[in-house]
């Protein structure tokens, strides 16, 4: 019997090594997997490359991740956020490293990796310093660049419901990267509101199909980062 | 509106909204960025259907919620609360920027910080170094949607020109600008020129030349407005 589920968040993430490049889910505090980011700062892997749209907000999850040292390198389109201030003083006091990526060129790299493609051509960045010393060509007259995908050794994800099998829904604009990360890495992890009896997602609304997932892990009241941040807290 | 109490003082924000919202034909699937952008959407009158796209995966976006009713899972791309209209859809990220790369979105609305006589665009960095970068989505909107509208103060708060003859910012998109509205004007970027083809209430064309860097010309009629 296929079973992936995990009893525990830090079940899930205990085979994380330092040096992992992981992608994590969310777009700001929609959709960002704050239990399996804790469980990750507890477990102790440092060295890590983490890919995030974001850098986290105040003192808890990624950016919580960040402040305990554990981040090398972030690869992302915008580690700025409102009450985002542990990644720009990590990064102006020369810490971590950074890599700016367009944020359609960091979905589309992600798709490409998951999807088995190496690199494609992108008309986005062409003519801006995201674009120096990149390969170009041209196409019907139009120039562009060429970007590499970009897979992963694990991704840590949230959505809102999923089966022993690892389909998933998710909610709402929670969804965000998490499909495309779902099916860049090596192994995919995943908390869920629920865990519900495989059939009981229609087929026709599985946005991740089970393939994508490795690991699922029951979180029925997942922590929302805006209410973390109203209340002051810091993690651990 | 301008008060006649003071001279050249320019439309207001919302006024500026309210001239672009103007320009957005019925029917449109249109992008907005953050700043006086977000105040299009309230602007667009009654008897269009406009779809307004938020590139973290939402076609369909609806005004803000009422207070108590925010969904920390429903947000805009600049991570505000947000409702849907009826027919929205949600879809990841790859998707979301599959329809403006793939040109599958009419028009965006976005700041600026230059824009150059040639319809450059800068919009994302000064350039400095003790600051973080952060691009977002913005070269990707300027390099997949066929309408680019900036909407952005005519000069920056200390009086320096935003419209340039080259920009000095680090670039978001060559050439991607299709019309600037300011406070003061309404700019076409022509194949020639800048082209001023409407100016706010008591503006006169030498007073926005003034406060422009790069050169402007008028277009003929300035009474009949093009449209977009």
């Amino acid at each position: 019997m296929i079973n992936k589920q995990c009893q525990s968040p830090a079940e899930a993430v205990a085979d994380i090594f330092d040096g992992a490049t992981v992608l994590v889910g969310g777009f700001g505090a929609a959709g960002s997997p704050i239990e399996l980011i804790h469980a990750l700062i507890d477990q102790g892997a440092s060295d890590l490359v983490v890919v995030n749209n974001n850098t986290g907000s105040g003192h808890v999850g990624l950016a919580a991740l960040i402040e305990q040292g554990r981040v090398a390198r972030m690869i992302c389109s915008f580690p700025r956020t409102a009450g985002s201030t542990v990644f720009p003083d990590k990064y102006q006091a020369g810490e971590i490293d950074l890599e700016l990526v367009p944020q359609g060129t960091l979905a589309e790299r992600i798709r490409a990796g998951g999807a088995g493609i190496p690199a494609f051509y992108t008309p986005t960045s062409v003519g801006t310093e995201l674009a120096e010393g990149k390969e170009t060509r041209i196409f019907s007259g139009r120039e562009y660049v060429m970007e590499h995908g970009l897979t992963a050794d694990f991704a840590l994800i949230k959505c809102s419901r999923a089966d022993r099998l690892g389909n998933l829904v998710y909610s709402k604009t929670a969804r965000n990267f998490s499909p495309v990360m779902a099916m860049a890495a090596k192994t995919t992890i995943v908390q869920a509101d629920s865990i519900v009896a495989v059939g009981d997602i229609d087929p026709e609304v599985i946005v991740t199909p089970g393939v994508f997932v490795d690991r699922v892990v029951a979180v029925s009241d997942a922590q929302q980062e805006s209410a973390l941040l109203a209340a002051g807290v810091s993690y651990p | 509106m301008s008060n006649p109490g003071q001279e050249m003082i320019g439309w207001a924000r919302e006024d500026i909204a309210r001239n672009i919202a103007l320009d957005i034909p019925d029917g449109s699937i249109v992008n907005l960025g953050i700043g006086i952008p977000e105040l299009v959407a309230a602007c667009i009158p009654k008897d269009r259907e406009v779809i307004f796209h938020t590139e973290n995966g939402l076609l369909g976006m609806g005004p803000p919620p009422h207070k108590g009713k925010e969904d920390p899972d429903l947000i805009n791309a600049g991570k505000r609360y947000v409702t849907t209209i009826p027919g929205a859809s949600y879809f990841h990220h790859a998707d979301s920027f599959a329809m403006i790369r793939g040109g599958h979105i009419d028009i965006c609305v976005l700041g600026a910080m230059q824009v150059s006589q040639t319809g450059d665009l800068a919009n994302w960095s000064m350039g400095s170094a003790d600051a973080t970068p952060a691009v977002g989505g913005a070269m990707d909107l300027v390099a997949g949607v066929e309408t680019i509208f900036v909407a952005t103060t005519h000069c920056t708060r200390d009086g320096q020109p935003k419209l340039v003859r080259a920009c000095t910012f680090p670039l978001t998109g060559v050439g991607v600008v299709r019309r600037i509205y300011t406070d003061l004007a309404v700019i076409d970027v022509t194949a020639r020129s800048l082209e001023v083809v409407r100016l706010a209430p008591g503006i006169d064309f030498d007073y926005v030349q003034q406060r422009t860097e790069a050169e402007l010309t008028m277009v003929e009629n300035p009474g009949v407005e093009k449209t977009a």
